[in-house]
């Protein structure tokens, strides 16, 4: 956790307020730690999504529509004993497409680091090996299927990958925009920061989704539909920008006024030297915060968007467009594993609260 | 006092007929129908997609004002919606000159208005004046425009009117079908001043609208409710002489999707659905007896989903990625390709759980008048798909990913509106089975109005999954799609002159069977139109849902059928057969 304990300057030997400010989380117990390492689990794992995920996340097996999630058991139909977990293979009992049967006398045995489809991990390593499955013609499907007969954990896993990096971009976007304008505004005051603040303020008031509307529109229909995605979060990071930089330029605009900010004016640092070296590490701590508040807000900015249709495009899932089908009529009344990934987000919201939470008891502590 | 003011009011409209016979006018020449005969009383709530956008017959367009204004209008001839036949409506009958130019009308002597005016042969001649007339610009006109030049109308007495078409006409009378016949003692001052195309909005009183519908305008709430009233001067009357409809009120609830509209069915605050899904049928088949409801698949409509490439030619310099692509979309093995690629089974299967019906034209093969039975049934082979590109001049990388033969990956957006799921689901599906052919598809969803104004005004897309409901059973109405000139040509909007051979010889067939008044003989022109489409694939024809309804199992003379509006094209003879306090 370097991030949270950064290494004073070695250059200094009186180090400045703002690097004690850097150091205000030492020698405290971490009592974050399970908010923090969930999300650094939660991230793993979804970036292990190929890895992981027994299916890729577009694979169709249009046999099994709306599947129902797959058993594993381990005492079979006889009543028999197996150390390692078995699946049944399972067929579309009619033509309705709602009721599977299992066959007790065609099993297939979970298998651990089995060759499947091919995926890209990190956008660097090509490989097929999974860390678990079954061997086809069986299938295991353990949240079930949508109605292409696409797996559901395997979409949950590549989904979140959609779902929690397009909320980190956009709050990085939003915290680094707010950073710059509000440093700014807050250092040079007078007419700049009154055009920085109106626009900031113009900017809160936008409202942010029919812009992305519009955008979405506009945007010409060659383009992929990442490159797409990509686009339309930087719009939602992009217009987040307001908050955090009237915040930073609260913490400049009363720290350019205390005693080590003049002194150092005093010997002839300049304006840009102060913001860098003395005032924008007094921001660290709002900043950090502020992400926190803003990454979960921005990850349901991704799920309402994608939900309603004008997020990342099909095949490729996040968490939005997979509720998205909860729309229909028929899926809430007969699909309930459909509406899993509505309750994805939740852990992670709420493991992003608390660490906000208790980053902002800290700051508070240290003023 | 106010029930006995009440009491009276209702006393002296149904006593108004007699009143007029007793002061000399025509006796009423009433249409006796052979339905079941119902109780009087109750209403019948209607879920529709969105409120009707206008009163007026001459301008409205959308299905929800079109279903609405039905109810309230009558034309001179019907097509039973059930027989796909035509009966008579406003004229007693009509006969038809030899050489198929001539119609001549007997109007029904002594009927009246909603609003108690009398109709005769002006009220059509003032019709069929402001539907033709250019300056009007009614969608209707095109229907009764032959061969570019407008029928006649001619009136020979206060009942009788001829039209005279400029060549023989093979439809003859289904032309009238849905031509409304308006009051012209309400529009004519309107048409004289040029503002009958604004008459009849959603803010007019209800007493300054009337027709020779079944029902009349009530009450108007905006955003809510539309509710109509029975006329007590409508024309048809039942087997035991009891005059229509049964129903005192219709009311129509807006309920933008079809997933509110299934909720409110089942929860009994409609009373009819239609265009039901197949997965919301499935979903509701259990709940039947429970609910007192009744669904019913009654088979293949005149719906067909289609997939279909931008092949207009005024994407040339305005959109250098698409005219690069057009260069694939144009060559008719591509086209073929791809065809053979999807895997119309599996739309059918998923997508319509059975039910629907693959398609090779826009034909489907339940309409055994019309279908050309000898096109055979879509192929689905991945192996043929690649055989056609090959020859096409396309080959594979290493990868698997298709390439044209400058080297450049085979790649194009398919564009779907987002407000239907069906054809969202229809266009991801067809993306996964253009995938094993290599070729990488996107789907791009977008809202309704946004898809339609790309491919109707700005024709930038690439491909499109869309779906057309054919108007009528018979092979004219389909001259604005598939005529070069037509209004609707979609794969190439505004050609001036054919774009290319095959579509010169449709425009040739087209013509001729529109002329053409032996039905073996129409029927064999337009079996060569349909092969024509199916080799040349100018839209990849998908499936043709079946139409999927339900209704309250108490109500009477239900009669479901494959033309719109399904559930509600004969409200007049609709009845509760619980008693009317109930509804």
């Amino acid at each position: 956790m370097n991030f949270l304990k950064p290494r004073a300057e070695s250059r200094h030997s009186d180090p400045s307020p703002a690097k004690k400010a850097g150091s205000g989380f030492q020698g405290k117990p971490f009592r974050l730690a399970w908010a923090l390492w969930f999300l650094v689990a939660i991230h793993v794992v979804v970036l292990l999504a190929g890895f992981i995920a027994p299916y890729s996340f577009d694979t169709q097996d249009r046999l099994y529509p709306y599947a129902p999630p797959t058993h594993l058991h381990f005492v079979d139909c006889q009543g028999k004993f197996h150390l390692r977990p078995f699946v049944y293979v399972t067929k579309l009992a009619g033509d309705n497409l709602t009721e599977y049967t299992q066959d007790c006398s065609q099993t297939a045995r979970m298998e651990f680091f089995l060759r499947g489809d091919g995926y890209t991990l990190l956008g660097a390593f090509h490989s097929n090996l999974h860390l678990f499955g079954v061997e086809a013609p069986a299938s295991m499907f353990l949240l079930g299927t949508d109605g292409f007969g696409r797996d559901q954990l395997s979409r949950l896993l590549y989904g979140g990958q959609v779902s929690l990096f397009a909320g980190f971009i956009a709050a990085a976007l939003s915290v680094l925009a707010g950073l710059l304008l509000g440093a700014i505004a807050g250092m040079y005051g007078g007419r700049v920061d009154d055009v920085a603040m109106r626009f900031a303020e113009i900017f809160i008031t936008v409202p942010w989704f029919y812009l992305l509307i519009a955008v979405r529109a506009f945007l010409p229909l060659q383009i992929s539909p990442i490159t797409a995605f990509l686009l339309v979060i930087s719009v939602i990071g992009i217009v987040g920008w307001g908050r955090p930089a009237r915040l930073v330029r609260g913490v400049i605009l009363s720290a350019r006024e205390r005693n080590f900010v003049l002194a150092a004016r005093g010997f002839g640092a300049s304006n840009a030297y102060l913001l860098r070296r003395h005032l924008m590490p007094l921001t660290f701590r709002v900043l950090l915060t502020q992400m926190t508040v803003l990454i979960p807000q921005f990850i349901l900015a991704e799920v309402i968007v994608s939900f309603l249709g004008l997020g990342i495009g099909e095949p490729f899932p996040s968490w939005g467009n997979m509720l998205a089908s909860a729309q229909q009529y028929h899926v809430l009344v007969s699909y309930w594993w459909m509406l899993l990934p509505g309750l994805a987000p939740v852990p992670v919201f709420l493991a992003y609260h608390s660490l906000a939470e208790k980053l902002q008891e800290r700051i508070k502590s240290h003023i | 006092m106010v029930c006995m003011a009440r009491s009276a009011l209702f006393c002296l409209l149904a006593l108004l007929p007699s009143i007029a016979l007793a002061q000399g006018a025509a006796p009423e020449e009433l249409l006796r129908t052979t339905c079941e005969p119902g109780n009087r009383g109750g209403t019948l709530v209607i879920a529709q997609r969105s409120e009707p956008r206008t009163f007026n017959p001459i301008m409205a367009i959308d299905q929800n004002s079109q279903g609405v204004n039905a109810r309230m209008m009558a034309d001179l001839v019907h097509i039973n919606r059930a027989t796909q036949k035509t009966e008579p409506a406003l004229a007693k009958s009509w006969t038809i000159s030899k050489d198929g130019t001539q119609i001549t009308v007997k109007l029904r002597r002594g009927l009246r208005f909603s609003d108690g005016a009398p109709f005769d042969a002006d009220d059509v001649l003032f019709s069929f004046k402001v539907y033709l007339d250019e300056k009007v610009r009614s969608p209707q006109r095109d229907l009764l425009i032959i061969g570019g030049k407008p029928m006649a109308v001619q009136k020979l007495d206060a009942y009788t009117v001829r039209f005279t078409f400029p060549a023989p006409y093979a439809p003859a009378e289904r032309v009238f079908d849905s031509v409304a016949i308006l009051p012209r003692h309400l529009l004519k001052k309107d048409y004289e001043e040029g503002k009958i195309s604004q008459s009849w909005g959603l803010n007019t009183p209800p007493e300054k609208i009337a027709g020779l519908g079944a029902f009349r305008l009530k009450q108007v709430v905006p955003g809510e409710r539309i509710v109509l009233e029975r006329n007590p001067y409508y024309w048809k009357i039942d087997s035991k002489g009891q005059r229509l409809p049964y129903l005192d009120d219709l009311a129509f609830v807006a309920v933008p999707s079809q997933d509110g509209q299934v909720m409110r069915f089942e929860a009994g605050e409609s009373q009819i659905i239609s265009s039901l899904s197949a997965d919301n049928f499935t979903a509701l088949e259990s709940e039947q007896k429970k609910r007192h409801f009744q669904l019913y698949d009654i088979g293949p409509g005149l719906e067909y989903n289609f997939l279909m490439f931008n092949l207009n030619d005024d994407t040339k310099g305005r959109y250098p990625e698409i005219e690069r692509k057009q260069k694939w979309f144009r060559d008719v093995r591509f086209r073929q390709a791809i065809s053979t690629a999807i895997d119309r089974q599996g739309i059918v299967r998923l997508i319509y759980h059975n039910r629907a019906t693959a398609l090779a034209t826009h034909e489907n093969p339940g309409d055994k008048q019309w279908v050309n039975a000898a096109i055979p049934a879509p192929m689905h082979s991945l192996s043929k798909a690649r055989e056609l590109l090959k020859t096409a001049g396309f080959s594979w990388k290493s990868d698997g990913t298709l390439v044209d033969s400058t080297g450049q990956p085979v790649e194009f957006s398919i564009l779907v509106s987002s407000s239907n799921s069906q054809r969202t689901q229809i266009a991801t599906l067809v993306q996964d089975d253009l995938k094993q052919i290599g070729i990488a598809a996107h789907v791009v969803t977008m809202e309704a109005r946004s898809v339609n104004d790309r491919v109707l005004n700005s024709h930038d897309y690439e491909a499109i999954v869309m779906g057309m409901v054919k108007g009528d059973a018979d092979p004219t109405p389909d001259n604005n799609l598939l005529m070069s000139n037509g209004a609707t040509h979609l794969w190439n909007m505004g050609e001036k002159t054919p774009a290319t051979p095959w579509e010169a010889e449709i425009d040739r067939l087209m013509q001729k069977q529109m002329v053409t008044l032996n039905y073996p003989q129409r029927k064999k022109i337009y079996d060569q139109v349909q092969e024509i489409l199916a080799q040349q694939l100018p839209m990849v024809y998908l499936v043709s849902p079946n139409i999927l309804v339900g209704a309250q199992q108490d109500l009477g003379n239900f009669r479901p059928a494959i033309i719109e509006q399904y559930t509600f094209w004969n409200a007049e003879e609709l009845f509760w057969h619980t008693p009317a306090g109930k509804h």
